[in-house]
């Protein structure tokens, strides 16, 4: 009888195998899946992550935009003490509604679970994960600096402050924005939803793409310069009236220049003239510095969902879609001055406005400055990142002397900040809603000689010009963040 | 080393190990989601704990001593460290089912050590009393039968507050009647048949109790509408009989037989043809929604994920909601997330918290019992404990094999108690009772090969 019962135990040694193997394909083959694609029914993955204390954002003065409390049922809720001030570019992070903007792009950080070593560790030891604290370089008195401005100035808009010398973005202002602490309430979600005519979901520094008329001839500009065609004292025709792809360009109070020098065309913001320097440059080479800019593609800043950002290029009608900038549909007399369907976003033009400031060399914009673990210790620290080197330095030098000029005795005089010398370049888009309804702008940069900030503002549907509604707001931000 | 020194040394890791049990228990209890937040109770219950469940594994293990000198030294200890592990893992998922659990645990001590002194001269007097030990096990199976279903099963019977499941302790009396049946019948079975086609056909006279036994299975299977006892019970049968008989040829019909009827049934009875479908595909999410469908696998399922290889860690395992739903939970097992997590799902709970390693560990151990019990057949030199100890080592595997296959969606689901892991008096006392049985036989059996 012991041979039948030696099998049998194979049998059993068999069957047990089996259950350690069907365990297996639960544990490792279909765990994934299994944890990640049934969020309705499974709901354990959405439990644990409520009971990790998410980790506390920062300001560059160290004030809490958004942290964690622990609520009766021991779960962790997010709360965000500066209201909408941050809200863009913040965004938000709530149970069922997910997480967005910045929150969204540094979640791993926030809920500990950066480093795939570390964090195996932590779990061998048993260590419940915790959030890591994620510090900014936003600045929160110049950010709502710029929302004020934006609010009084117009309908809508957006402001982007950056540090020229290291990308870090101090101020990412869009209005009208919302308090995330709303979002948890369903009809107030329902109702930013619907609104229509505000979006205040919708972060329009980076996610709306408006004309930037003017202020791309600093684009130009750098193009003629860099290229070796033009110097600031090249002349060219800056009449009104001239036709570029067979349609007559006008410029402001249809104003005649005659044989004009590109610095007096820049201080004096004459259309014509730039449409004739981007027609004699010809469209590969705007292409060409177009793309050294950051156009035509998304924008490089590390910390920030790419879904949510726009391209900035140029979308003429026909065909309505964006095309390179080399396209049969380009009218480039048009597009040398922001016109010609072209798109951009504030923080693609304050990146303008940071490549010149720069020395002609454009760092990646991030949000982030450094990410410590709950103990303070420092974990990771950003470091700057070239993006591109868009021109030379010394061509750098002669435009940003051209920029000083619009500032000192040009379209952007109310840009002035008493003591320190400020570049900077205005725009003023028409928009297809009626008469004197203008798309304005600023970008710019202080002080002119060692830039620390490098600004871009738009505000849609104003009566006037961007020297005169845009160039204030810009003032007052460089301002702000000049007083650290 | 004497065995029972080997016992005692053995018992200790098993104490520590409740102890270091409880100690994870309370750390991580902070973190509980629900009615234990913000309490943050660590007390030196883990060590009273501890403590009280040496004091009573050296309770029984003196009776051991004292009876049984030669038994198997490590067949206790593995008991009592499952038993142990069960009550931590019952304590996490409910403290007040942990201490029922507790007080069954000193029952089926009690129950252990009155199985030994009673049959410790000689167990097989049992083989006197077979008739009336098989019709008292069909009667405890046939019990519930009168009272309402559980879940759609006749398994229960609701006494009060207690539920007392019958079937534990008829498992253990078919395998009693089993062996003293086959011992007198084995001989006739293999020799007395004609041979046709290579199989050996036993005479209708000796092969007839063998159909009645099926055609009881079935009727079981019809009657308490639960596939995991009818697999248990019929899978010990068939076992025994090839060891009684060394035929395969037996195996295979009985299986056959087996697959058949059961097809039949399960085509009659809704309860479990709904079962079925729900193991076929738990992630339908039609199946998902009905009421007595697939939701309990695929939350047991979900819930092995979720621990993946290391697991969770002990406490770590959600299993309570309430904080989600914001509804009325009185305790944490009424809010599960997991259905029935501390008896039919304890399996799938230990995966969550202590990994594929914890569970792989957890099935070595009663492996390691599989083990030491063929052992016993082995040494067993009589053919009556040769069967008695592998039958009941065989319905003691198969209750494992259903209940965690079940729980990883390797058979169909059913409801039977993990042995001395799962919350349960019933499962308790029976697998203490199996286990006293077992050390009965080894003891005998070992009696003049270890010296005194």
């Amino acid at each position: 009888m012991n041979g039948p019962i030696m099998r049998l135990f194979g049998v059993a040694l068999l069957m047990f195998l089996a259950l350690v193997g069907a365990t297996s394909w639960w544990t490792i083959v279909k765990a994934d899946e299994l944890n990640n694609d049934h969020s309705r029914e499974n709901t354990r993955a959405l439990v644990r992550s409520l009971k990790i204390q998410r980790g506390t954002i920062r300001a560059a003065d160290g004030s809490i935009i958004a942290r964690s409390v622990k609520d009766e049922h021991g779960l962790y809720r997010r709360l965000y003490p500066q209201g909408a001030r941050f809200g863009h570019p913040v965004g938000y992070s709530f149970v069922g509604r997910g997480q967005t903007e910045f929150e969204a792009a540094r979640n791993d950080a926030l809920m500990g679970k950066e480093d795939a070593i570390r964090t195996t560790f932590d779990e061998l030891l048993g260590r419940r994960p915790r959030g890591h604290e994620v510090r900014t370089a936003l600045d929160p008195q110049a950010q709502q600096v710029a929302l004020d401005g934006i609010a009084r100035a117009g309908d809508s808009g957006a402001a982007v402050a950056l540090d020229p010398r290291t990308g870090a973005v101090k101020v990412m202002a869009s209005w009208p924005g919302y308090d995330p602490d709303d979002i948890r309430d369903e009809s107030k979600l329902k109702a930013f939803n619907r609104d229509e005519t505000h979006k205040p979901l919708v972060n329009r520094a980076v996610q709306f793409g408006y004309a930037p008329g003017s202020t791309f001839k600093v684009v130009t500009a750098a193009a003629a310069l860099d290229s070796g065609r033009f110097t600031p004292q090249s002349t060219v025709d800056g009449d009104s009236g001239q036709k570029f792809s067979g349609v007559a360009l006008a410029n402001d109070f249809n104003q005649d220049f005659g044989q004009v020098d590109l610095t007096t065309a820049l201080v004096k913001s004459i259309n014509t003239a730039w449409a004739n320097v981007g027609v004699a440059l010809g469209k590969p080479t705007m292409k060409r510095y177009m793309e050294r800019f950051g156009f035509d593609r998304k924008p490089q800043i590390t910390d920030y969902p790419r879904d949510a950002m726009s391209v900035s290029a140029v979308v003429p009608t026909p065909p309505g879609h964006p095309v390179p900038p080399t396209s049969r549909y380009v009218d480039l007399g048009r597009l040398s001055i922001g016109q010609g369907g072209l798109d951009a976003t504030p923080l693609q033009m304050a990146q303008v406005a940071a490549a010149v400031a720069n020395g002609g060399r454009l760092m990646k914009p991030h949000i982030t400055s450094k990410i410590l673990d709950h103990d303070g210790r420092t974990i990771e620290t950003v470091d700057p990142e070239p993006q591109a080197t868009v021109m030379r330095p010394s061509t750098a030098t002669a435009l940003k002397d051209m920029m000083v000029g619009v500032v000192q005795r040009g379209t952007g005089t109310q840009a002035q900040i008493p003591g320190i010398q400020v570049a900077g370049k205005t725009g003023t888009a028409e928009t297809e809603f009626g008469d004197k309804i203008n798309n304005v702008w600023f970008i710019g940069f202080a002080p002119a000689d060692h830039p620390r900030v490098a600004v871009a503002v738009t505000v849609k549907g104003v009566q006037g010009f961007g020297g005169d509604f845009a160039a204030p707001i810009a003032r007052d931000i460089m301002q702000e963040l000049l007083k650290r | 080393m004497s065995a029972r020194n080997r016992e005692f040394l053995a018992l200790i890791p098993a104490a520590l190990l409740v102890t270091a049990g409880f100690a994870a228990v309370f750390l991580s209890r902070e973190d509980l989601v629900g009615g234990l937040s913000g309490r943050n109770e660590v007390s030196d219950v883990s060590v009273t704990y501890g403590a009280i469940f040496l004091g009573l594994c050296i309770a029984a293990h003196l009776v051991l001593r004292l009876t049984l000198r030669n038994a198997d030294p490590y067949l206790f200890p593995l008991a009592a460290l499952l038993a142990c592990f069960g009550l931590v893992e019952i304590y996490r998922i409910d403290a007040s089912l942990a201490r029922q659990q507790a007080e069954w645990f000193v029952f089926g001590l009690v129950l252990f050590s009155a199985t030994i002194l009673l049959l410790r001269r000689d167990y097989r007097v049992l083989e006197r009393y077979r008739y009336l030990i098989v019709l008292g096990g069909i009667g405890l199976l046939l019990l519930p039968r009168l009272f309402a279903p559980v879940n759609g099963a006749y398994l229960a019977i609701r006494v009060g507050s207690l539920s007392v499941q019958p079937a534990e302790f008829a498992k253990i009396a078919m395998v009693v009647f089993l062996a003293s049946y086959l011992r007198d019948t084995r001989q006739l079975l293999v020799t007395a048949g004609r041979r046709v086609m290579g199989v050996t056909i036993p005479p209708i006279k000796h092969f007839g109790p063998m159909l009645v036994i099926w055609g009881a299975t079935m009727l079981l299977l019809f009657f308490i509408r639960d596939i995991g006892s009818s697999v248990m019970f019929f899978g010990a049968f068939l076992a025994m009989l090839y060891i009684a008989t060394s035929r395969v040829s037996f195996v295979v019909v009985g299986l056959v037989l087996f697959g058949a009827g059961a097809w039949l049934v399960a085509g009659h009875v809704g309860h479990i043809s709904d079962r079925i479908d729900a193991w076929q595909d738990p992630f339908n999410w039609t199946l998902y929604n009905k009421p007595g469908g697939s939701a309990q696998l695929a939350q047991s399922l979900f819930a092995q994920a979720d621990g993946g290889v290391l697991g969770q860690g002990f406490g770590q395992a959600v299993l309570d909601i309430s904080g989600l739903v914001q509804g009325n939970c009185t305790s944490l097992v009424n809010c599960s997330m997991l259905p029935a997590p501390h008896t039919d799902f304890i399996y799938a709970v230990i995966v969550n918290e202590l990994g594929l390693v914890g569970a792989a560990a957890l099935l070595c151990v009663y492996l390691l019992i599989v083990q030491r019990g063929f052992k016993i057949a082995l040494l067993a030199r009589d053919s009556f404990s040769k069967l008695l100890a592998a039958g009941l080592t065989s319905v003691f595997a198969l209750q494992v094999f259903v209940i965690v296959g079940g729980v990883t969606k390797l058979i169909p689901l059913t409801g039977v108690t993990l042995p001395f892991v799962s919350y349960g008096g019933s499962s308790v006392m029976a697998n203490f009772v199996l286990l006293a049985l077992l050390l009965l036989v080894s003891d005998r059996a070992r009696r003049d090969v270890e010296p005194r």
